[in-house]
């Protein structure tokens, strides 16, 4: 069974059709890039998905649950989380507290533990900021955890941002161009993650511009155009594909 | 770190002190400045968890503020239930009322939200001056509310509520400064600082904003109970536009989302008119421009928050950020 | 039927009022997303020195009721435009990097000078306008008696909306105007100087509002010092209302309130007449957050 179905998603704005009728499967363990000249609706889909928007028809499953129309912190509770294409991290405040945002899903403590510091809220703080030092560390951000997120280099902002993400202990990690801003040696350490991520058993969904790293590191392709899914299959075939060629060369500027 | 205390400590130990010892050395007219000024920390910090901690624009404060003090004063003044009593009553009817109507105006951006909080206010103090349900007394407002009585002890001197208000004030901080250091405070900050970003981080920002705005409106509504026992009659002209603003301001000027930062405001925004005294007339111009100037000069407020510290093990590194 | 004309006309003149006060917040949010507090007050000092000027100049006597009516308006709206140009420099300009909610404060502060120096100034007692300036005609609509001065505010109002809206659209000042309302930083990269634009957004609001003052004071008779903090309030909401930063929606929004104010006062309560404009107000951001005429932004992810 896969861990992500979309089917027949189309999601309209206005007169445009955004997404129209798409559908793909992602399995458990996959790294999966979704890909497209821009303005293709790649952002939009991962918007569906992560639930900030609401398709106009079709359907969402994850893990066998549909997740379409819930709100998108029920959706990462459920085992999905994301980075945004412009990064959004929360400039003010610190490292350590950018990624302990993530771990607040898992948390349980209100107002009440709040204000009396009970044991078991005593416990659970503990214990989320283990979990967050430890996300830095994988990311090799924890000597700056005092830090106010705001004065990180872009690269690191960006790894920030999956840091917050992999606290939430998703099952799918989606990243939104993880290499945007990145220079050269910092996109190849970044493969070098998202294969770790990989093997800690967290399936990866990517949108990404940088095509070596989309061929290096994704087993399997979705490529769409004005909305529409025009390919699947293996990087190699993708590669070869006339369509997504024409795709590419027809529209391609800055790329 | 350890074995080195900060410095703003002994400051802060200092000024405590000197709080604590004010019924001693200030005569009544001061000491009422005084329990005025801890009234409006309480205020400010309720208003702090929705303004400065959550980013939220409250211009209507004074309404929940309102709520406490009327339920107080009719309950008491129908039923003569004593007025400590009602504390629990207030703090549930402000915040059951915040509730009530917050919560389909939740997902309005900052400057409508802040439209529609100076409106709540105001359909709040137009309903109580045209006497609403028959209970609430009308432009005059309601009196005869009798005084507060604790442990057998009747409290009706300044120096008397002195100790009522700022032993409140005291838990008030002591409540509001855990739950800065935790799971709750670290929520309303993350939806300050980006709302997009918290809900996808997993976090339910609708929850929060509304949470925030409860849990200041019932605090609110507690410090209503103690206005109406200090001053034994309320009237609707007490919880006017100018109230909200006043709250509005101590906190911008002491600094959002800091403790310190509110009380050093609530200081200054009560204690400056009384300093400005020999200006007479032109007492409130002065304070006009003292508002301008104090936000182009401390824009971030004079006491802007600290960071918080966790304790996270540094031994590996060596060094510690400054 | 002629007490429902009455309300009519009496809320589409207040409503004019409320409109022109309005498109000074709208124009001012538009470009800067600053909520002016002290607009209201703007609009006050219209009303105290229209008095001030009619006092010592006598226009009406030397230029004939109407011709004198609008020179006043014209010197009305240049004072005010240049007080709200200052109070832009004075208060505004500094915190222009500054958290938003710091500008509010130094808003609300400007508000509270303003307030206090027209009490200073003028007195806390009601200052009256004389009553012989413009005739008190009444004229007849399909048999329905109207008063002279509700019709010509009226058409005064939407004769000023309507010179803004040209200007605003067809103008070349008018298109940088809309430019840097969209995009600052964008605008001055396409050469146009946002300062300017600035400048005369806090002339041209705080003109519309010192104008909206004088009517007050010509319609009613008689002004306070703290009358601009409720015309304020009202001007606001009606600018929420229609959607803010939307010049046809604070027409809009303004009229609306208008008649709203004077229809909830006629057949529901005169005492209920502000908490009902408050209201309805909550209901329509209930059902369009952004306001009557606002955009729909979906939040950008």
């Amino acid at each position: 069974m896969s861990l992500l179905r979309l089917q027949n998603l189309t999601k309209k704005f206005g007169g445009l059709t955004a997404v129209d009728d798409v559908s793909f499967d992602t399995y458990q363990g996959e790294i999966v890039g979704l890909i497209g000249p821009n303005g293709a609706g790649k952002t939009t889909v991962f918007n569906l998905i992560t639930g900030n928007y609401k398709p106009n028809s079709g359907d969402i499953v994850f893990d066998g649950r549909s997740i379409a129309g819930m709100p998108t912190h029920t959706i990462v509770s459920l085992g999905i989380a994301r980075t945004f294409q412009t990064i959004r991290l929360f400039q003010q405040l610190s490292v350590l507290e950018n990624a302990l945002a993530g771990c607040h899903c898992r948390m349980h403590s209100g107002i009440f533990g709040g204000m009396f510091h009970t044991p078991a809220q005593k416990r659970e703080e503990r214990e989320a900021l283990e979990l967050a030092m430890a996300e830095l560390t994988f990311l090799g951000l924890d000597k700056q955890a005092d830090l106010a997120a705001n004065s990180l280099s872009y690269g690191n902002q960006r790894l920030l941002e999956i840091a917050r993400a992999l606290t939430t202990k998703p099952r799918l990690l989606i990243l939104d161009e993880p290499a945007g801003g990145m220079n050269e040696q910092e996109t190849a350490a970044l493969v070098q993650l998202i294969r770790k991520i990989r093997e800690r058993g967290i399936t990866v969904l990517l949108i990404e511009h940088d095509m070596g790293l989309v061929m290096e590191v994704c087993e399997k392709l979705v490529v769409i155009e004005y909305g529409i899914k025009i390919a699947e299959g293996a990087p190699a075939e993708i590669k070869e594909n006339p369509r997504v060629i024409e795709a590419y060369l027809g529209t391609q500027d800055d790329e | 770190m350890i074995g080195r205390i900060p410095k703003r400590f002994f400051v802060y130990g200092v000024l405590t002190a000197l709080l604590v010892s004010a019924p001693l050395h200030l005569n009544n007219y001061w000491l009422d400045v005084l329990n005025n000024v801890g009234l409006y920390v309480i205020l400010g910090l309720s208003l702090n968890l929705i303004v400065g901690h959550s980013g939220l624009f409250n211009l209507g404060h004074a309404a929940f503020y309102a709520m406490g003090a009327y339920t107080a004063a009719i309950l008491n003044t129908l039923f003569h239930i004593p007025i400590l009593m009602l504390i629990p009553a207030s703090a549930l009817t402000a915040g059951i009322f915040a509730l009530i109507i917050v919560r389909p105006i939740i997902h309005l951006r900052g400057d409508y939200l802040c439209i529609v909080t100076i409106g709540v206010g105001e359909i709040v103090r137009i309903a109580l001056i045209n006497d609403i349900f028959g209970i609430t007394g009308g432009a005059n407002g309601i009196f005869g509310i009798s005084r507060p009585i604790l442990f057998g002890m009747k409290i009706s001197k300044p120096d008397e509520f002195f100790w009522l208000i700022w032993i409140f004030v005291a838990i008030t901080v002591f409540l509001f400064y855990r739950l800065e250091q935790s799971r709750f405070g670290r929520a309303l900050n993350y939806l300050r600082e980006d709302e997009v970003a918290a809900e996808g981080s997993g976090i339910n920002t609708a929850y929060y904003k509304l949470a925030a705005f409860v849990l200041g409106a019932a605090w609110a509504g507690m410090a209503g109970t103690i206005y109406a026992a200090k001053m034994m009659t309320i009237a609707p002209e007490s919880f006017n536009f100018w109230e909200s603003v006043l709250m509005f301001t101590l906190i911008i000027m002491g600094g959002s989302g800091s403790i310190p930062g509110v009380i050093l405001g609530a200081f200054l925004i009560i204690g400056l008119p009384e300093l400005f005294r020999e200006f007479k007339d032109a007492r409130m111009l002065v304070f006009g421009i003292a508002m301008v100037a104090m936000m182009i000069f401390r824009t971030g407020g004079i006491l802007p928050p600290r960071p918080r510290k966790y304790p996270i093990d540094h031994a590996q590194e060596g060094s510690v950020n400054p | 039927m002629e007490f429902f004309f009455q309300q009519l006309t009496n809320g589409l003149a207040v409503g004019g009022i409320y409109a022109l006060i309005a498109l000074g917040y709208t124009m001012v949010y538009g470009v800067l997303k600053l909520i002016n507090f002290a607009h209201g007050d703007l609009f006050t000092m219209g009303a105290y020195l229209g008095l001030t000027v009619l006092a010592s100049l006598g226009l009406h006597q030397h230029l004939g009721a109407f011709g004198g009516v609008v020179v006043l308006a014209l010197m009305i709206m240049g004072l005010v435009g240049v007080v709200g140009i200052l109070l832009d420099r004075a208060a505004y300009k500094p915190l222009r990097e500054s958290p938003r909610l710091s500008a509010v404060v130094s808003a609300l502060g400007a508000s509270i000078f303003f307030q206090n120096a027209l009490m200073l100034v003028y007195g806390a007692r009601y200052q009256y306008y004389p009553k012989d300036i413009l005739p008190k005609t009444v004229i007849n609509i399909l048999g329905m008696p109207v008063p002279l001065m509700r019709i010509l505010i009226l058409a005064v109002s939407i004769l000023m909306m309507a010179g803004l809206q040209f200007f605003i659209q067809k103008t070349k000042t008018g298109t940088a105007i809309r430019a840097a309302a969209i995009d600052q930083a964008a605008a001055r990269l396409m050469g146009i100087n946002v300062d300017r634009v600035i400048m005369l957004v806090f002339f041209i609001g705080p003109a519309l509002g010192g104008a909206a003052g004088l009517m007050v004071g010509l319609y009613y008779g008689q002004i306070n010092f703290t009358m601009g903090w409720v015309y304020g309030l009202k001007a606001f909401t009606a600018a929420i209302m229609g959607g803010i930063g939307n010049i046809p929606g604070a027409m809009l929004g303004g009229i609306l309130l208008g008649l709203i104010e004077a229809f909830g006062a006629a057949y529901i309560s005169l005492a209920w007449k502000d908490a009902i404009a408050f209201l309805v107000l909550i209901v329509i951001l209930i059902v369009r957050p952004t306001g009557l005429l606002g955009e729909r932004v979906a939040s950008k992810v």
